[in-house]
């Protein structure tokens, strides 16, 4: 059962030099149980993306296309549907940052928040729901009385973590949740992150869905059952995990694959990384295939025309003039 | 824009003001006017408690009220920036104690300290103007030791320091040209405070009382009992005039403000 | 906190310090000072003159003794100082308190409202209204008011007393009093509300503005709650506790205009006092007014530093 679709889904900005592109013609689904990776860097359009699964998106953005949330539109959707579905129906995990939580107001009282506005439950039951949730996570339960500064960045993330599945939503949307941690910190909070993935059933068709956000391919290699691979607002590959992780077809995601060094491979040490230049300015996009300036393979061709996002091998799908042929 | 128009406007009036208005038109002797007479042909403003023209006074007082306002801000700005700079750039001892110094004149109410000052030196405009730049320059002072702090975190001053460049170099080369742009804001907006600070001190009779500066004239408008007989004309024009002023200079330093620093911007 | 309020003790120590050297240490006669335009009993020149001969440190130590000392004489009205300050403080208290709390309640609403949609309407309408009173002379305010409402002018009948806190031969302790003391409390209360709450209200918006720059209200919003809730639980919460705490810090500001508009409105509190004083110049009741006032911002910024510790929790711990 397919718990999100996008389809031709494009997000323009305003901005005083005109629209800038941030997301151009994303189609992408997530099944029930499955767990989708977006892999890019800084200003390629996943987080833009993310933002309109909840239509989260500030009033300078221009949206065209559809997401499809359980079927249903969620860009045409009435306002007092979409506050209904929010959070109860797909939620965010953010990354914990000190400033990503209300600094005056208890943990326990945020968590239950959602849970509050979403359903009608008892006092008490609230409480030990909020206990339950920070167990799950790993918390001790006596955090609730906690204030957001009181705690680490670890623990702020499984608070994040924790806030997310109040309302047992069909969809985690995981936005950079290992960023700004310890790499011994990251590793548990992944392994946590995906546990309660697999093991949160919810939903007459099968488990949560979940779609991770991160530049890490590495994280998103071990985690991840698909992965979308993004570059200047478009996917320009996607696939199964490890298959992308381990021979990548893209020279993009060649790129970004080498820039993480396996530890125990020889090869890998010697192998040229890195890729000259930076990553477009959306409002300023190369003609044609927006890689081609970096590429290491752009013949002319790739000035002229954009190629398309098509299947190049079994489930796999890459947008390469050169990988096509 | 705006500010800057109705600065401009005021500042001529200033200017002219010498040329433009006989000296016989403050001089009480020789009013021709009746008391407290409404707005006329003859006397766009009315007339005051003497019978002078409260148009050609008003003028005269934009001279006077620009003129304290300036050179107040001059001293306070000076004695501010001096003491912001090197209360942020010298360390121990000596910066606490400038510190407390700036803590102090910003705790102390501006108007009870203003009062004691300014009765201790005495009625004129000259110890007008240094009592309110003595009162003044802490907030100032703040600002620029907390921008201080920030310039001299800077890798190039550590260079410059390490090559041997003394204290009075450091400050004078290389803080005080990255601190200016914030300087040259804060005047702006300090011109302002100044100038309610010079209206209402003089409204209190602690200036020189035969000059007419618009503070005077709403004091002489109070105590010659313009209110009780409800001469609007008398009270109105000076206070509008202030108000103008103010608004124009604040404008104009909230302008400038945002383009120093954008993040400051209100 | 300790070290706060030894810090708020040494500022006052200064005071007391800056009120004893100030008027001793300036060259010339200062019995000339004392006797300004007054004329004085020569019996008290003559005591007056002997002690202030004698040594600096010794007139400093009888001073610091105690700078409460009831038995130094206004010049002017010939009773204790502090005595007549203890007459004078309830009125004052009676206007500043009820002007500062309108302002406030006021001035936040206004902040809140034009903060959380900076650049529409209310905002625009708002930002220049009270830019505008923040940029006027409280007692010029005070004056106009008078003139329209007291006396009337451009068609409005004057339905306000002119000046004091009451009527005279109305008796105040009873509640008709009480509503007369109300009815002359309106328009220099309606002059104070006015200025304040144009600090105010400033404060208030540009604190929520930087406020709504915060990742925790997308988080809020991505909850499924209202906007108006996003605002009220989440924005105003943080914001308001920055503002508090400018509010208690402003009070020097609120002193002032509390001296002048007293004076236009003949209102007999400390403020007039002070106007009073300086037509003599009555220089002990100035030293002790200033330290009045002084000791008065004092304790409300200490207060402020303190309600900062007990209101966020981040500083708490």
């Amino acid at each position: 059962m397919t718990l999100l679709q996008f389809r031709d889904l494009s997000v323009d900005y305003t901005s005083n030099d005109g629209m800038v592109p941030a997301v151009r013609g994303v189609t992408l689904g997530v099944e029930a149980g499955e767990t989708l990776g977006i892999a890019g860097e800084s200003g390629c359009g996943k987080t833009t993306l993310a933002s309109t699964v909840l239509r989260l998106l500030p009033d300078t953005a221009q949206v065209r296309g559809e997401v499809l949330l359980d079927d249903v539109d969620i860009l045409t959707m009435k306002w007092g549907r979409l506050r209904a579905v929010r959070w109860s129906q797909a939620a965010i995990v953010f990354q914990g940052a000190l400033h990503a939580l209300n600094p005056v107001q208890r943990i326990g009282d945020q968590i239950a928040e959602p849970i509050r506005l979403h359903q009608s439950v008892a006092e008490k039951q609230i409480n030990s729901r909020v206990d339950e949730l920070l167990t799950q996570v790993g918390l001790p339960a006596s955090r609730a009385k906690s204030y957001p500064h009181q705690l680490s960045g670890g623990q702020r993330q499984r608070v994040m973590i924790a806030m997310a599945l109040a309302c047992k939503p069909a969809l985690i949307i995981a936005d950079e949740p290992t960023t700004a941690l310890d790499v011994m910190v990251q590793a548990q909070v992944l392994d946590l992150l995906t546990g309660l993935v697999r093991d949160l059933g919810t939903g007459p068709a099968g488990g949560m869905g979940m779609i991770l956000i991160s530049h890490d391919l590495g994280v998103l290699g071990t985690t991840c059952d698909r992965i979308a691979v993004m570059y200047a607002g478009q996917v320009i590959e996607s696939g199964p995990a490890l298959e992308i992780f381990d021979n990548p077809k893209h020279p993009y995601t060649r790129a970004l694959a080498a820039a993480f060094p396996r530890i125990g491979d020889p090869a890998a040490r010697y192998a040229p990384t890195g890729l000259p230049g930076d990553p477009p300015f959306p409002g300023d996009l190369p003609t044609g295939c927006a890689f081609h300036p970096r590429c290491p393979i752009a013949v002319p061709a790739c000035k002229l025309g954009a190629p398309a996002l098509v299947e190049v091998a079994p489930s796999r799908m890459a947008a390469c003039f050169e990988v096509e042929s | 824009m705006t500010g800057v128009v109705i600065l401009a406007i005021f500042i001529a009036t200033a200017i002219l003001a010498p040329i433009l208005i006989p000296d016989a038109a403050l001089d009480v002797t020789k009013a021709d006017g009746g008391r407290f007479e409404g707005p006329s042909f003859s006397y766009p403003l009315g007339t005051d408690e003497s019978g002078r023209s409260i148009l050609l006074l008003l003028a005269w007082g934009t001279r006077i009220s620009l003129t304290v306002g300036i050179a107040a801000t001059i001293i306070s700005m000076v004695l501010g920036t001096a003491f912001g700079i090197a209360a942020g750039h010298f360390r121990g001892a000596g910066s606490h104690a400038l510190v407390g110094v700036t803590d102090w004149f910003l705790v102390i109410p501006f108007l009870p300290l203003a009062i004691v000052l300014a009765t201790v030196l005495g009625p004129s405009t000259t110890n007008l103007i240094i009592v309110i730049g003595i009162t003044s320059w802490a907030g100032t002072a703040r600002l620029i030791r907390a921008q201080t702090l920030s310039i001299e975190g800077r890798p190039y001053l550590e260079r410059s320091k390490a090559l041997g460049a003394g204290n009075w170099y450091q400050m004078s080369r290389h803080v005080l040209p990255n601190v200016f742009p914030l300087v040259l804001a804060n005047t702006t907006l300090t011109v302002a405070i100044v100038i309610l600070s010079e209206t209402t001190l003089s409204f209190l009779g602690l200036g020189d009382p035969q000059a007419p500066s618009w503070g005077a004239l709403l004091d002489r408008a109070f105590s010659s009992g313009a209110v009780s007989r409800g001469a609007w004309w008398y009270v109105l024009p000076p206070g509008i005039c202030v108000v103008l002023v103010v608004l124009a200079f604040t404008l104009v330093g909230r302008a400038m403000e945002r383009i120093v620093d954008p993040r400051r911007a209100s | 906190m300790g070290s706060k309020v030894l810090r708020a003790f040494i500022t006052l120590a200064f005071v007391v310090m800056f009120n004893f050297f100030l008027f001793r240490m300036l060259p010339g006669d200062p019995i000339g000072l004392y006797a300004r335009g007054r004329n004085q009993d020569p019996e008290q020149l003559v005591e007056l003159r002997r002690a202030l001969n004698k040594p600096l440190l010794e007139q400093f130590i009888t001073y610091l003794r105690n700078p409460f000392d009831s038995t130094i004489d206004s010049t002017r009205f010939s009773r204790p100082v502090w005595e007549m300050i203890g007459e004078r403080v309830w009125p004052t208290l009676l206007l500043l308190g009820t002007a500062i709390l309108l302002a406030s309640l006021i001035g936040i609403w206004i902040g809140i409202r034009a903060g959380w949609k900076p650049g529409g309407r209310f905002d625009r309408m708002s930002t220049g209204t009270t830019l505008i009173l923040y940029s006027m002379p409280e007692f010029w305010l005070g004056m106009m008011l008078l003139i329209v409402f007291s006396v009337g002018a451009f068609g409005i009948p004057g339905m306000f007393p002119v000046g004091g806190i009451s009527s005279p031969g109305v008796d105040t302790s009873g509640p008709m009093g009480w509503l007369n003391v109300l009815w002359h409390l309106v328009l220099p209360c309606t002059t104070l509300v006015l200025i304040y709450l144009a600090d105010y209200a400033l404060v208030m918006r540009a604190s929520l503005i930087d406020e709504r720059k915060q990742e925790y209200l997308t988080l809020a919003r991505a909850k499924g709650l209202r906007d108006t809730m996003v605002r009220k639980r989440h924005a105003v919460p943080n914001a308001l506790l920055p503002t508090v705490t400018l509010i208690f810090l402003s009070l020097g500001f609120v002193v002032t205009g509390a001296i002048t508009v007293e004076t236009v409105f003949s209102w007999p509190g400390l403020g007039l006092l002070t106007y009073e004083a300086l037509r003599g110049p009555d220089i002990p009741l100035l030293q002790a007014i200033f330290l009045m006032f002084s000791i008065a911002v004092i304790v409300a910024n200490l207060i402020a530093e303190l309600l900062y510790v007990v209101f966020d929790p981040r500083v708490r711990s």
